[in-house]
């Protein structure tokens, strides 16, 4: 079945009418060979790539011969056309093998020998279910239809060879090697190489938000060397030859080469794409040419049909089934037989049509016409009934308030529609950390520079002010929704929202696909815009420090900082600024108005050699030691550039007024010098060299110093002023755009950014052009990323690097200078280490900040061979990655930094809840081992009296011998904890009162225990312990534990992540589900479900998992006990017939029966019923495994149901058989009450099912008993000579005006009914009682264990492991009354 | 609030279809109604004992009644029926069923006597039954032609398919086609009332009246206007075991050809092997004397329809009906017991019920 699936969808995606499809996804790496002669061998290698013209330029032949040939723009996702689509659709649909086999079934109704029915009525329900399917089908490539249309007319300015100008054309007229001209805003039309750009930097900045939902720019390059810039280009006279390789779907991967006629060749890369759906932003004018259009565009490449996935019901589902034609074997054989004896003892009857067949050629020939009349057995409808109800069930999850997120306007997304009851039926769960568990809204905490901390004490007093305000504060939610909302509209990206055309148009309404386009465009905001990140309280003491720097006069009496730590900070705060890829617009000026990056100032130029012959000692070796400092000379110049409030533009006055200023400052230049050296030897006496300076910066300090904390309140009016001239920073990943706020609360701003260079301000000094060498971006191999800058100040190649701090600390400066800078380094390092634990403790995420300063030559060299890396084709990726690892060493360790990601709201509630529910919680995380115990402690995963076993070994000896030794602990404890009289059976939550035990294991170890000899002692170990914490953890191995639990222990499992770290862990499990927070769109775009916030996940899960679990098992049963039970009507009257295969009803009824009329009831069953109500599942978890360990669809409900279709259907058939037996009874009317009475058990034992009736259901009852009776009224009166030869006519009518007819039903009903009745009413009482009894017990138990848990919190938290942080207002334990907290802290 | 105003001021791309606001005023909030929030009012349908059990009881007060009022309507039918087959060597009918052949055309009679122990009152339905004789048979069953029954003239001259093998004889159209006409049962039943005095009373009875309705004026009717009916059958055959074609059943022309009762009846196949057809009606003559009295009788047979071959029987059946059909006490045995069983298990539920539904009611939490 699984297979037959996978050959449909298989199918249905080469039909999706790109046959070429498997082609261009396979791999067409360019041969590095080929591509040297590629000129002379053209024709070639013609296959491997392709060869773009421009269209109406100078190749007029060439555009001809080969780019001709290229797919037009024109796209085309419709399945079907016009006058295709029937045969299409029912070759895709026979691929189904129910809907094979009764096509089968209705052929075989054409061979005379064994025709049961009229042959048109054999096909009624084949046609019934492929009418369904094709008007479902066609509907949505209607839709699809019109989508295309729509995207195929927009209109984009393309230029034209006959006018020499741009003209509107439509998108489906653009060809490869077409010049197309677009202005801001606008979408791109297909993939294009970028050409020209209004910028005069030739950048470009293009929105991906249709590709992957992510709404940061990203910046693309003209093709460098063209000779365009400034002036229009012209693309008449366009001679070159773009060769590039065939169409592919990486999104990522662009690679190629264009030829100018002088043969010289230019690279080209991803850079140099613009992609088509993505949006032109902050850019005037491009133009480029397309290379890929239409299909063969990465965007629609991408565009893969919706998830498959099979539901373990829906295996179970299988087996039954499989039964059921055991079963209809064994009674079509048992007809067989009967009629070959039966026909046996026959002699000459005068009844006897054809007697002259032998009995046995005759039972065969009753086989098969038993295989036809019972064919109802087999229920064809059941797998579209079950596809209706589950489009019924997600279209209420979809709709459910609950999952609904206020704050960032989205509702759950459901991406896969057949698996909404594996949600019911979870036993492992696997979470990531960061943005699933946490909110990943990164905000900077505390940092420690120099090896000393700053604890930013009123910075994480805000924060927990601003918990509070957030709490109640209703208005400000809106904020934050203007800013978000338009982010989660654009969610659903191009590629998304086309592909899951089935959910959409079925559970949303049309009208928002519409608008999703023009939606998308509005929709692009900074994603980390929320106040909190932004506004972080300086540290007084840092900022007293920095403020140093620029007014040496307030800190002449205490704590003044040394010169090296001056040039430390700075240097840290510079990194802060600089060392990322974010993004600078602000909302007043177009995005990419990124101030002029010319060098500002002449005279600067000289303060900078100044500062760079100072500071540069430290930085490289402490052979000589000298203040990193420009003080009072640029202190004129600055301070009345902050007083401005702008820093765009320098204008020539700033510039006189710095020049004016240079005698001062060289005044100052030998006086540093001296004061350094005291510095290092006695910082405290500092003092004195600020004294001699103070004559300089009087005038310009005495603003700032009036007050005590003078500094604070600058900073303050600082960021005041800067209110109005708000920027936005976009960044890829909200740690960054944390670090960038941080630095900015310093008043390290950074101001603008273009590929050359970076503009920032920096307190003291003003604004500054940094001079971008290179950016390294961060990949999760090397944890790291790095910028290549030319220091502003001292002219040095400088390298600034960011990363995790296990990478970051092996790479920091072995020292190799005196014994002294060794001291020091390492006395940094240490504290640095200690200041990093700590943070971590806390829950903090960690960062180091390191630099280092790199010769010119060292440069150079490093520069040659990075070059070559950038420029090769093969291989660029690995290259590129040595490359930066080889520059990335001998760093020096700045300082670290600390994040608070604080957890979701109610994820320690939701943990629990899933907890109590029997779902085993693991957490796969990428940070540090003690941030990721203490996020578990605070998520209630971890309970203070669980015992901790971590496992991180170095070796793979090591990691064996433990996990056994582990092992042996676990089972010595759970021995002890079953001889425990305390309720452990009562599932997890009492198990507070025990010891349970806690896996936590590091990556490395990970790798080991993943490993095929250790995979069995791990998983003993792993189901042993109550939760497992995987920190450390790569991507692959979060997918490989996945696997390895989901495949080993054959349980269901269930990912939940939210960035593309989790993609493969998301794609493994197999309920993957996505969390739209912060970090792009891949892990929604490869979920199943898409929900914004953790909690969530307890209403999905409990409530709704439960729900669709339970309305689905029961709906299967349902329809199975239907089936059986009206097909044994027929069965048993063969034993009357002589086993000829007649049938007592009209052929119609028959078949319609199903069909019609108890066709809707069961539907509704399975969309409505609710077996408990949603509060009672939500307060009592425990219900949940019920349905987890497959209670209600097991095999022997199975039977019990099929055993009480017998009974039912020997009640059905034998009362009216012996009340009429003997009688003048006809054919038609013996059927008449059987098939009524029939009618009332299935209608009335579905509301002996129904946990809930609501007037639906009322009224689809009474609908479908009404339709069965107006059906067979209107047919015996209406149906003359139709429907030979079970001739309906007069037969009903007669029989409903006869008393007996409703005697018999109300005997045959009640009787039928009574032992389900008497069966459910019994259990009932029995078994609620237990139920009652054990969730009371439940409830006191749960009381009595938070009780103790407080009375525990009291008395142990300070001997507890690992201390819950303080001030980490996210992190406290919530179940903890505020009584507790205060007295809590009071302690602390 | 930044980001609102800047999301509006880039909307002036010229692909922006909503205007400012527009997306806005559009919350994908869910709708809070009962319906999509699932909480529709709903009746919980919950079946304890406690609420089970009333229902058996009312259910075992309602059976018993009507149970007892079935077997008393029931045993009230008066019912007479004899076997006249000629199996055994002694019956009268012996002979007659021995030599058979479809052809003969010397008739054979025998004539059974037997005796009412009761008298009849009201109207007496005389019926023919016939035993092992599978009139259900999925190929017997389907071998007619409506459409010629209804009198259409193109089925009269080209039977159905379904006829075969009995659509056509010497290559003439079969009018009736098909097995089941065919096989029409073509005994002739006469009574005789025995006469305390030594005659025999010949006992009228009325052939019309025992098809249904709608089959006689609506599904059945003869070709052409039925008027002549020798003409419109011209060119038809008639079935092979009959005696004499269609068109001379009966006199009367309203109870000939197709619309002939004894056929029409014959036409509507029985549900079971074993079961009986309306032969006659006896009428009752006035409301003072009994349709058939006390005393001797003579059922003389025209012994035509061969049934031995595949072990049938022939029945000749007498009953007077009531508004339940034919005498039948299964069902009020059925009503009897199962209302008594409802009754009994109303019992064991009280005791259930008081056993575990009495302490939890305070606990309830279904709600």
């Amino acid at each position: 079945m699984e297979q037959l699936h996978w050959v449909r969808h298989r199918c249905r995606t080469l039909l999706a009418g790109n046959p070429e499809g498997g082609w261009h996804s396979a791999p067409d790496d360019l041969p590095n060979k080929s591509f040297l002669n590629a000129h002379c061998s053209l024709h070639r290698v013609r296959g491997k790539r392709r060869s773009v013209f421009a269209r109406h330029g100078p190749h007029r032949q060439e555009y001809d011969t080969f780019s001709k040939s290229y797919k037009g723009n024109a796209i085309r996702t419709t399945k079907y056309r016009l006058l295709t689509f029937i045969p299409m659709n029912l070759f895709q649909q026979f691929h189904r093998a129910a809907n094979l086999y009764f096509l089968f079934l209705a052929l075989l109704n054409w061979v005379p020998a064994v025709e049961a029915f009229q042959k048109e009525i054999t096909m009624i329900p084949l046609l019934v279910v492929l009418a369904v399917i094709a008007i479902k089908d066609a509907l949505e490539d209607y839709r699809r239809y019109l989508f295309d249309r729509k995207v195929n007319n927009n209109v984009a300015r393309v230029f034209c060879g006959k006018q020499k100008a741009y003209n509107d054309q439509c998108w489906k007229d653009v060809r490869v090697g077409d010049f197309v001209r677009l202005s801001c805003n606008e979408i791109i039309p297909a993939d294009m190489l970028l050409l020209y750009s209004s910028d005069p930097r030739g950048v470009c900045y293009i929105e991906t938000a249709n590709l992957d939902g992510e709404t940061n720019l990203k910046q693309r390059q003209v093709v460098s060397d063209l000779p365009l810039q400034g002036e229009e280009f012209t693309p008449e006279s366009f001679p070159s030859r773009i060769e590039c390789e065939n169409p592919n779907n990486d999104l990522s991967r662009f690679r190629g080469y264009m030829e100018h006629p002088s043969g010289v060749r230019v690279g080209l890369h991803n850079s140099n794409l613009l992609l088509r759906s993505c949006t032109i932003r902050n850019t005037e004018t491009v133009v480029g040419i397309v290379v890929y259009a239409g299909h063969e565009t990465k965007a629609m490449m991408n565009n893969s049909g919706p998830r498959y996935k099979r539901s373990q019901l829906e295996k179970r589902l299988n087996t039954d089934i499989l039964w059921c034609v055991v079963l209809l074997i064994i009674m079509c054989l048992t007809s067989a037989v009967g009629h070959g004896l039966w026909l046996k003892n026959l002699k000459d009857p005068v009844f006897g049509v054809n007697t002259d067949t032998s009995p046995a050629l005759a039972g065969f020939y009753v086989f098969w016409t038993m295989i036809i009349v019972l064919q109802v057995l087999i229920p064809i409808s059941l797998y579209v009934s079950i596809e209706i109800v589950k489009l019924g069930q997600i279209y209420f999850i979809h709709n459910d308030l609950d999952l609904y997120n206020e704050q960032l306007d989205s509702r759950i997304q459901c991406r896969a529609l057949n698996i909404t009851e594996d949600l019911g039926q979870i036993q492992y769960l696997f979470s990531d950390k960061t943005g699933t568990l946490t909110e990943n809204k990164m905000v900077f905490c505390r940092c420690s520079i120099y090896g000393v901390e700053y604890p930013h004490v009123e910075n994480a007093r805000r924060l927990e002010v601003y918990e509070a305000e957030k709490n109640k504060a209703a208005d400000h939610s809106v904020t934050l929704r203007s800013g978000c909302s338009a982010k989660s509209r654009s969610c659903r990206s191009l590629s998304c929202n086309r592909s899951s055309v089935s959910l959409h148009t079925l559970t949303a309404d049309s009208e928002e696909e519409d608008e999703q386009l023009s939606n998308q465009i509005q929709a692009r905001t900074s994603a980390f815009c929320s106040r909190m990140a932004k506004e972080v309280v300086p540290d007084p003491e840092l900022v007293r420090k920095l403020n140093w720097f620029s007014s040496p006069l307030n800190e002449a009496s205490s704590g003044t900082p040394s010169s090296l730590e001056l040039a430390y900070i700075t240097d840290f705060f510079l990194a802060l600024t600089i060392c990322n890829s974010v993004v600078v617009s602000s909302p007043s000026q177009p995005r990419h108005v990124v101030p002029e990056a010319r060098t500002p100032l002449k005279s600067l130029e000289e303060i900078k050699l100044m500062f760079q012959r100072f500071s540069f000692p430290p930085f490289s070796a402490l052979s000589t030691f000298s203040p990193p400092q420009i003080r009072g000379s640029p202190r004129n110049f600055t301070s009345r550039l902050f007083t401005r409030g702008k820093t765009g533009s320098f204008s020539p006055t700033a510039n006189n007024a710095t020049d004016g200023s240079e005698p001062g400052r060289d005044n100052d230049m030998d006086t540093p010098k001296l004061r350094c050296i005291l510095d290092f030897s006695a910082p405290g006496e500092g003092g004195n060299a600020a004294q001699v300076e103070d004559d300089i910066k009087k005038d310009d300090i005495k603003d700032a110093k009036t007050s005590p904390d003078g500094p604070r309140q600058e900073v303050e009016v600082d960021s005041d002023s800067d209110v109005d001239d708000e920027l936005l920073y976009e960044a890829e990943s909200p740690d960054e755009a944390a670090l960038v706020h941080a630095a900015r609360a310093y008043r390290c701003t950074l101001r603008g950014r273009s590929p050359e260079s970076l503009l920032v301000d920096l307190p003291g000094i003003g604004s500054l052009a940094v001079q971008l060498l290179h950016i390294l971006p961060f990949d999760s191999n090397r944890k790291r990323m790095s910028v290549v800058v030319r220091h502003p100040l001292t002219g040095q190649v400088v390298v600034y690097t960011k990363g995790a701090d296990s990478v970051i600390m092996d790479l920091a400066e072995t020292s190799k200078g005196a014994e002294q800078a060794q001291e020091f380094h390492s006395h940094i390092k240490d504290q640095s280490q200690k200041h990093l634990d700590s943070y971590a403790r806390e829950g903090l995420r960690t960062l180091c900040i390191a630099k280092k300063a790199l010769e010119e030559e060292e440069y150079e060299a490093w520069l040659k061979r990075h070059l070559l890396a950038e420029s090769s084709i093969e291989n660029r990726e690995e290259l590129l990655l040595d490359s930066a690892q080889r520059l990335e060493t001998n760093l020096t360790l700045l300082g670290t930094t600390g994040i608070v990601d604080r957890l979701q709201e109610d994820v320690p509630e939701t943990i629990e809840a899933l907890q109590r529910a029997g779902i085993k919680v693991w957490v796969l995380t990428g940070d540090k081992q003690e941030t990721a115990i203490n996020i578990a402690y605070a998520c209630k995963l971890l309970r203070p009296n669980d015992r901790l076993l971590t496992a991180n070994c170095g070796s793979k000896d090591a990691c064996a011998a433990f996990l056994k030794e582990l092992k042996l602990e676990v089972q010595c404890g759970q021995d002890g904890l079953t001889e425990a009289p305390a309720a452990g059976a009562h599932g997890e939550s009492s198990s507070g009162s025990v010891s349970s035990f806690i896996l936590v294991i590091d990556g490395q170890t990970l790798d080991w225990a993943l490993q095929e000899e250790l995979k069995r002692d791990f998983l003993e170990l792993s189901s042993r312990c109550k939760a497992v914490l995987c920190c450390r953890s790569t991507p692959l191995q979060k997918s490989e534990v996945v696997r390895l639990i989901r495949d080993q222990l054959g349980v269901m499992t269930l990912a939940v992540g939210d960035g593309a770290n989790d993609v493969s862990m998301i794609q493994m499990a197999d309920v993957g589900i996505g969390i739209s927070g912060q970090e792009g769109m891949q892990a929604v775009m490869s979920s199943d479900f898409a929900i914004s916030r953790f909690k969530h996940l307890s209403k999905l899960l409990l409530v709704h998992g439960h729900w669709c679990y339970s309305r689905l098992a029961n709906m299967i049963l349902y329809f199975f006990y239907k089936n059986v039970m009206y097909v044994n009507l027929l069965f048993w009257y063969q034993f009357v017939c002589g086993f000829s295969g007649s049938v007592m009803t009209n052929s119609w009824v028959l078949i319609l029966f199903n069909l019609i009329f108890t066709s809707v009831p069961p539907l509704i069953y399975g969309i409505l019923d609710q077996d408990m109500p949603a509060e009672t599942l939500k307060g009592v978890p425990e219900l949940y495994q019920a349905a987890q360990t497959s209670k209600i669809y097991v095999p022997h409900m199975f039977w019990i149901t099929v055993l009480d279709a017998f009974y039912q259907s020997l009640v059905c058939f034998f009362i009216p058989y012996f009340a009429l037996t003997g009688s003048d009874v006809g054919i038609l009317s013996f059927g008449s009450p059987i098939n009524a009475s029939a009618l009332f058990i299935i209608l009335l034992h579905q509301v002996l099912e129904s946990h809930t009736l609501t007037w639906i259901h009322g009224l689809v009852l009474l609908l479908s008993g009404g339709s069965y009776f107006g059906f067979v009224l209107l047919f015996s009166v209406s149906c003359v000579t139709c429907s030979p030869p079970t001739n309906p006519l007069g037969v009903e009518t007669l029989q409903m005006s006869q008393p007996l007819f409703y005697i018999i039903c109300a005997v045959t009903t009640f009787t039928a009914l009574l032992p389900r009745m008497l069966f459910r009413a019994v259990y009932s009482t029995v078994h609620r009682t237990a139920a009652l009894k054990s969730s009371h017990v439940e409830k006191v138990e749960s009381e009595n264990y938070r009780k103790r848990m407080q009375r525990w919190n009291l008395s142990h938290h300070r001997v507890n492991r690992l201390p819950v942080c303080a001030n980490n207002p996210g992190l406290e334990p919530s179940t903890l009354h505020t009584q507790t907290h205060t007295d809590r802290q009071r302690a602390v | 609030m930044m980001a609102s105003s800047y999301s509006a001021k880039d909307e002036d791309g010229h692909i922006t279809v909503t205007g400012p606001g527009g997306a806005a005023l559009r919350s994908k909030k869910p709708e809070n109604t009962a319906f999509k929030q699932q909480r529709l009012p709903a009746w919980q349908p919950i079946l304890t004992a406690g609420t089970v059990l009333p229902a058996f009881f009312i259910i075992g007060l309602i059976f018993i009644p009507i149970g007892i009022g079935l077997f008393v309507t029931s045993n009230n039918i008066r019912e007479f029926e004899i076997d006249y087959t000629g199996v055994d060597e002694s019956s009268p009918c012996f002979n007659c069923s021995q030599n058979f052949s479809w052809n003969s055309t010397q008739p054979c009679t025998c004539s059974i006597p037997f005796s009412l122990e009761q008298s009849y009152e009201n109207n007496v339905f005389m019926y023919y039954g016939l035993s092992n004789f599978y009139q259900n048979h999925r190929r017997y069953v389907k071998s007619r032609d409506d459409s010629q029954l209804n009198g259409h003239l193109g089925s009269l001259k080209q039977p159905s398919k379904e006829c075969e093998p009995y659509a056509k004889h010497e290559n003439k159209p079969i009018a009736p086609c098909g097995a089941i006409a065919n096989s029409m049962f073509n005994d002739t039943l006469e009574l005789f009332y025995n006469d305390p005095n030594g005659t025999k009373v010949l006992i009228p009875l009325r052939a019309t009246g025992i098809a249904w309705w709608t089959d006689k004026h609506v599904k059945f009717g003869n070709p052409g206007d039925g008027l002549n009916l020798t003409a419109e059958f011209q060119g038809t055959t008639k079935p092979v075991n009959w005696r004499k074609p269609v068109y001379e059943l009966d006199s009367d022309p309203l109870n000939n050809g197709f619309i002939n009762e004894d056929f029409i009846v014959w036409m509507r196949t029985a549900a079971l092997p074993t079961f009986r057809k309306l032969y006659r009606i006896i009428s009752r003559k006035d409301n003072m004397v009994p349709t058939l009295l006390r005393g001797n009788y003579t059922l003389e047979v025209v012994y035509n329809y061969p049934v031995r071959s595949f072990e049938g029987r022939k029945r000749m059946i007498l009953s007077t009906i009531s508004w339940m059909g034919g005498k039948n006490p299964f069902l009020g045995i059925a009503y009897i017991t199962v209302g008594s069983v409802c009754f009994f298990l109303g019992v064991v539920l009280l005791i259930i019920h008081h056993k575990y539904g009495n302490r939890n009611n305070s606990a309830d939490i279904s709600n």
